[in-house]
C-alpha cells in the first residue's frame, strides 16, 4: 500500500471504524434533527432512539456474521 | 510525543474558532461514532463474539517478533522505534482528540488539557503503586463505561448542535447516561439469552487465564 493510501485508509480506519453503516446512520440522525428543529418541530428525541437501534443493528450484524463462520 | 503535540497545536486552535454550534455538530458526531465502536466492540467481547485482549499473550507475542526482528547494540533500532512511535502516536491521538473536543466544546480548553495531565500522573501512580499486570485490568468493564459517555455525550452535543432542546438542559444528562448504559447492557442480557453459543464463550472466557502457552491467537485491538 502506498503511503497516501495508508494515510486515507488510516484516517478512514481511525473515524469510520469496522462499522461504515453505523457512521452514516449518525450522520442521517444529526440531519434528521436539524432538520426537525428548523421546522420547529422537538427533535431530541431522534439521537437516543437512532443510537440505539443503530448499536442493536450493529450487534445483530456481528452476530449474524459469526454465526454463518459457524 | 513531538508529532503528536504538533498536531495538538494545529488543531486546537483552530477547532476553538469554529462557530459552536457548528463545533458542536462535528465534535457531538465524532464522539458518538467513536463511543458506538467502543460499545460496539465491548458488548461483543462481553458476549463472546470477540476475543478478549489476553495482555500477556500480546506482550509475549510483540516479545517475539521484536527478537525475531534482531536486535542492535548500537546505534538507531529502526523495529524500536516503529513500534513505539506507532503506539503512542495512534492511542494518543484518539485521546488527544477526545480531551481537545471536550475542552472546545466547553471554551475550556486548559482546564481539559490539565485535567488530561493529572489524569496521566494518576495513571502512572498507580502502576507504580500497584505493580499489577495490565492482565488484571477489568479492560472491557473500562472499555464499556467510556463507550457509555462517549456516546452519551456525543448525542447530547449532537443534537444540541443542530439545533434540538434537550428537555430540562445539561440534566438531560443525567438521564441521557443511564439510559445508554441500561441500553447496552440491555443488549448484552438479549444476545446472551439468545445465542447459547455466545454464552458459553463468555462462561469460557471469564475463567482465569492460564500461564502462556506458546500457541493461540491474538486477541483483535
Amino acid at each position: 500500500m502506498r503511503p497516501v493510501e495508508g494515510f486515507f485508509a488510516g484516517v478512514w480506519g481511525f473515524v469510520v471504524g469496522d462499522d461504515w453503516r453505523t457512521a452514516l446512520g449518525v450522520v442521517v440522525a444529526l440531519a434528521l434533527t436539524a432538520l426537525l428543529a428548523t421546522a420547529a418541530i422537538p427533535a431530541w428525541w431522534v439521537m437516543p432512539v437512532v443510537v440505539v437501534g443503530l448499536l442493536a443493528l450493529s450487534i445483530l450484524r456481528a452476530a449474524r456474521s459469526v454465526s454463518r463462520r459457524g | 510525543m513531538l508529532a503528536l503535540a504538533a498536531i495538538v497545536a494545529a488543531f486546537g486552535p483552530a477547532l476553538t474558532s469554529l462557530p459552536i454550534d457548528v463545533l458542536r455538530v462535528l465534535v457531538g458526531g465524532l464522539l458518538l461514532i467513536f463511543g458506538l465502536q467502543w460499545l460496539r466492540k465491548a458488548i461483543l467481547r462481553s458476549v463472546g463474539l470477540k476475543a478478549k485482549h489476553d495482555e500477556l499473550q500480546i506482550y509475549r507475542q510483540e516479545t517475539e517478533a521484536a527478537g525475531a526482528a534482531g536486535s542492535r547494540h548500537s546505534g538507531f533500532d529502526g523495529y524500536a522505534f516503529t513500534v513505539s512511535f506507532k503506539g503512542v502516536l495512534l492511542e494518543g491521538v484518539e485521546v488527544a482528540f477526545i480531551v481537545l473536543t471536550f475542552g472546545a466544546n466547553q471554551q475550556r480548553l486548559p482546564l481539559a488539557a490539565a485535567a488530561a495531565g493529572l489524569a496521566v500522573l494518576l495513571v502512572i501512580a498507580l502502576g507504580v503503586a500497584a505493580r499489577a499486570p495490565l492482565a488484571r485490568v477489568p479492560e472491557n468493564t473500562m472499555k464499556l463505561a467510556v463507550g457509555v459517555m462517549l456516546s452519551s455525550f456525543g448525542m447530547f452535543w449532537g443534537a444540541e448542535g443542530a439545533g434540538a432542546s434537550w428537555p430540562g438542559g445539561d440534566a438531560a444528562l443525567l438521564a441521557i447516561v443511564p439510559g445508554v448504559l441500561i441500553a447496552a447492557i440491555a443488549l448484552i442480557w438479549t444476545v446472551l439469552r439468545c445465542s447459547p453459543r455466545s454464552a458459553l464463550v463468555a462462561l469460557v472466557d471469564s475463567v482465569p487465564a492460564q500461564p502462556p502457552e506458546n500457541s493461540g491467537e491474538a486477541a483483535n485491538a
